[in-house]
């Protein structure tokens, strides 16, 4: 499986594409949950396609797929049989690794002391199947996060430890994607233990695999495979090379750190404060956002207790409360926080932008509020 | 002083109250001591910890205490919300949750061989007695010391004693002022930039550190500045909503800094491009 240090696994193997038909998918997850993984992935739920466990490939959004825009989403039929023709949903794969709500100890009262109980059992092991590039990159920013500085999340860490990734490269661009101008995708070059490019149409229907791990190519042994062909491989590219040239967006990178600092007092936040309605969308759809709140709570005879982690907001008041108010009182300032956070301070604190590109948080905000195009009116204000 | 990467660093370790000091009408003092045989916290001035009341939730609360290898945890708390009333409500014997030591500390090695000058606003003396002790305990390594005090009446003046007997020493310069007071108080009026004219230092050998309301610390800076202090001189120690203490939840950021590990105290220079903005 893809390690934290996933680059080194992936040097070490030698890798193989490989050829794959759609029956041999169910074989992969068959063979997978096998070994005790739980496979979960994208699914179609209420109108949406989300990520929750699969049994069969019959489980993924066949031949669906999405249209999105600021503010919109719906699914219609492609007309064909693909089994990723979509882009992401509002689900990230951080729901597994950093649940939105997990019960991090327990404890009861000893007389005048407390006992604490012992650490819980073991986590889930997860195949994520279906993980995009961007999203790849997303979990390695939340590894940077929550595994990488002097403090770790023991949950987070057990569980990404344990996983199995399948990515799956772009052959349709979404209509708020922009992973190029991000450089996360469309094709994945790192944190995956397989990753399938889908080609479908003109009466055939197949994928292009790459193994990215030792894991990844001794599980081919379990599959019906073959070599790829030259020609399949190139069909594959051409597919990547076509979605990266049908980006919707894009968004300037350079020099946006210090862009972003010098412009704590630029109008512009006033203008997007006057639209956002503070409601958090963006965050939880977010595949990086990270922060969280820490509560305490008891049964109703107060001894026993436990401490909570469920996730928080910034944009909400409580998020910045401090003895007598909030520090952030106003939407400019929270909108302000979070967008100069995800593009600017993320580059000091983690050495990485907050954002992947994938769009989620366009497609998501109920008032279409665009990063990139506040990006982009902070930067022309400057001109 | 901070610890390297802890397997579970949101867990509580049990202290149990050894002793409770009443300060103010709001404001009390908890001495803490490991429960069983586990070793006194070792800490830096200026650095916090989370401090747990069972059942009731967690707070970020400095250490007030002497560094110099006390086995006592000392902790002085204004009583404001949920979790501080609870913690008032503790008596010797009560067990509570310490997490920590987080964050950075005062200083206090740079400055030796300089002039000192420590400014505090009303509950902000906490820390800043925790570099006091730092500083008595080598009192030849240091210049002149100006402790410079305010508070909101003289009956929230915190560690009063200590004050008065610290004040009685003829190698510091100890000033006490209040925002307002009755006609019973024959001290100063006034915040505590007016007792800055009182305080004699060598501006060019001098390091600065301030604990207290932002405000406070803005125009003390100013006023230092004034004197001839440059900004890298110049400490302070910084407040925001903190959960977790180890910079994961994202509570305390202001821009790049997670106060809880990159602060509280940090030098002037680093966050003046921060500081006194509204709202970040």
């Amino acid at each position: 499986m893809t390690t934290v240090n996933g680059d080194m696994t992936e040097q070490l193997h030698d890798k193989r594409t490989v050829v794959i038909e759609p029956a041999g998918l169910d074989r992969l997850i068959e063979v997978l949950s096998r070994q005790g993984y739980e496979v979960v992935g994208p699914t179609l739920r209420d109108g949406a396609i989300i990520y929750d466990r699969l049994a069969s490939t019959a489980d993924l959004p066949v031949g669906w797929t999405d249209e999105q825009g600021p503010g919109t989403y719906r699914l219609r039929r492609r007309g064909d049989n693909a089994l990723f023709g979509y882009a992401v949903g509002p689900h990230s794969w951080k729901k597994f690794l950093f649940p939105p709500a997990l019960t991090l100890w327990r404890a009861r009262q000893a007389g005048e002391s407390f006992e604490m109980e012992a650490e819980t059992a073991a986590e889930p092991r997860y195949v994520f199947f279906g993980v995009r590039p961007c999203e790849l990159q997303a979990m390695e920013i939340q590894d940077r996060v929550f595994m990488k500085g002097a403090h770790i999340d023991p949950s987070y860490r057990s569980r990404r430890e344990n996983i199995f990734v399948v990515a799956v490269n772009c052959g349709h661009a979404g209509g708020t994607c922009f992973c190029v101008s991000m450089q996360t995708g469309p094709r994945a070059t790192f944190g995956h233990d397989l990753a399938l490019t889908e080609v479908v149409g003109n009466g055939s229907h197949y994928f292009v695999v790459e193994t990215g791990s030792g894991a990844g190519a001794e599980i081919l042994d379990d599959i019906p495979h073959r070599e790829a062909r030259d020609e399949e491989i190139a069909a594959a590219d051409r597919l990547l090379c076509d979605t990266a040239g049908r980006m919707s967006r894009e968004l300037e990178t350079n020099g946006i750190r210090d862009l972003l600092y010098r412009n704590y007092e630029n109008p512009r936040w006033d203008d997007v404060a006057g639209r956002c309605l503070t409601c958090a969308n963006c965050t939880f759809v977010c595949p990086t956002c990270f922060c969280h709140t820490v509560e305490d709570v008891t049964d109703l005879d107060g001894r026993h207790a436990e401490r909570r982690r469920p996730w928080d907001f910034c944009f909400t008041a409580d998020f910045s409360y401090l003895h007598g108010g909030s520090v952030r009182s106003s939407a400019k300032s929270r909108y302000r926080q979070w967008m100069t956070h995800k593009l600017a301070a993320w580059i000091d604190q983690f050495g990485t932008s907050g954002c992947v590109g994938c769009g989620r948080c366009i497609t998501w905000c109920p008032v279409g509020i665009d990063i990139t195009e506040e990006a982009r009116a902070i930067r022309e204000s400057e001109r | 002083m901070s610890p390297g990467p802890c397997e579970s660093p949101m867990r509580p370790q049990p202290y149990v109250v050894r002793g409770v000091r009443r300060e103010t009408h709001d404001v009390f003092t908890l001495e803490l001591e490991p429960a069983g045989d586990a070793a006194p916290l070792a800490f830096g001035p200026g650095q916090f910890t989370m401090l747990y009341a069972f059942g009731m939730g967690e707070v970020p609360i400095s250490i007030s205490g002497d560094p110099a290898g006390n086995t006592m945890l000392v902790h002085t708390i204004r009583a404001v919300g949920t979790v501080t009333r609870a913690l008032e409500r503790c008596r010797k014997g009560d067990v509570l949750g310490v997490r920590g030591p987080f964050g950075t500390c005062w200083p206090v090695d740079e400055a030796a061989g300089k002039d000192v000058v420590l400014a505090a606003g009303g509950i902000g003396l906490a820390p800043l007695r925790s570099v006091m002790y730092r500083l008595l305990a080598r009192r030849e390594r240091y210049g002149r010391i100006a402790l410079l005090y305010g508070t909101r009446t003289p009956e929230d003046i915190v560690y009063r004693d200590e004050l008065e007997e610290w004040r009685g020493r003829l190698d510091l310069n100890v000033q006490v002022t209040v925002d307002r007071a009755g006609s019973d108080w024959r001290g100063n009026v006034g915040a505590v930039t007016t007792l800055l004219p009182r305080a004699e230092f060598d501006p060019a050998n001098t390091v600065a550190m301030f604990c207290g309301p932002e405000v406070m610390m803005r125009f003390t800076m100013l006023a230092l500045m004034k004197r001839g202090l440059q900004a890298e001189q110049m400490y302070l120690s910084m407040e925001r909503n903190m959960k977790c203490g180890i910079g994961l939840c994202g509570h305390c950021q202001l821009g790049p800094f997670f106060i809880c590990k990159d602060g509280p105290v940090f030098p002037y220079d680093r966050v003046k491009w921060l500081f006194g903005r509204e709202e970040i």
